[in-house]
């Protein structure tokens, strides 16, 4: 299954929620074409909702971080929300957890916005 | 003794890294690996694949990646090679590195020796060999015997 996202506004944050793979090809691009989107719209709190995302591999984790620097780089912020066990697990080993700003309730990180 | 083998002979394609997923996922599957354990030889095998197709043929049609599923009693073997200028593991940098965290590449061969019991990098001026090992009803993978 590809990867597909459709953006929400909550508080004047934006939450892409995401589902699929983010890989190698196209779900690497449909990624960085919804950031950088949201980011020529002025829309710089962005809550990444991983919770349908079934895989990553290292050139999803890639694309993620190259989101977050992208982000921040241009004064916002991107958060991640509700990880799979897998997302977790590989977050874990390749030492991004403590970079991204994780969360698991969506009320509780959109405050943490503001 | 091997009890199964199979090799394929693929185009330097994205079709041919999820081909190889997709056939590694089965066959481990087959032998019977737990969940998580399918996932991670699913994803060394990807992430090998990835490096065969991108990094050491560079999409040239030209060139060839081959994939060989080997399995014995005790371990199931994937062997991954290409056709391009051999890979230099001395010059991929460590991707825990504080300074690497940020990096947007660069991550694969770390994933692999995470995931897998042994890995075997050969390179050559003819292409590289990666042979990948998991243990069945081994340890949990995490490197510990990775070796080059």
């Amino acid at each position: 299954m590809s990867m597909k996202t459709s953006t929400r506004q909550v508080d004047g944050v934006t939450i892409v929620d995401c589902s699929g793979r983010i890989t190698l090809g196209e779900g690497s691009v449909v990624l960085k074409d919804t950031v950088r989107e949201l980011l020529s719209k002025g829309q710089k709190k962005i809550l990444l909702n991983l919770g349908d995302v079934t895989y990553i591999d290292s050139s999803g984790i890639g694309e993620l971080v190259s989101a977050f620097t992208t982000v921040r780089n241009q004064g916002g912020e991107l958060k991640l929300l509700n990880l799979t066990k897998k997302v977790h697990d590989l977050l874990q080993i390749t030492k991004l957890y403590t970079v991204f700003d994780v969360k698991d309730d969506e009320t509780a990180a959109v405050k943490s916005f503001n | 003794m091997t009890e199964h083998r199979v090799s394929y002979t693929l185009d330097s394609t994205l079709e041919t890294v999820e081909s190889a997923e997709r056939s590694a996922s089965e066959l481990a599957t087959e032998i019977g690996f737990d969940e998580d354990q399918v996932m991670q030889i699913s994803m060394a095998v990807r992430e090998a694949a990835i490096n065969a197709v991108l990094h050491g043929n560079a999409y040239d049609p030209g060139k060839k990646v081959s994939l060989d599923f080997e399995t014995t009693a005790r371990d199931m073997i994937i062997t991954i090679r290409d056709q391009g200028p051999g890979l230099d593991v001395s010059k991929i940098p460590d991707p825990l590195a504080p300074e690497n965290l940020l990096k947007t590449s660069g991550r694969g061969i770390f994933l692999i020796r995470s995931f897998m019991d042994e890995v075997h990098i050969h390179p050559s001026k003819t292409g590289t060999e990666i042979k990948l090992v998991k243990h069945v009803g081994g340890p949990p993978a995490g490197g510990k015997e990775a070796s080059q």
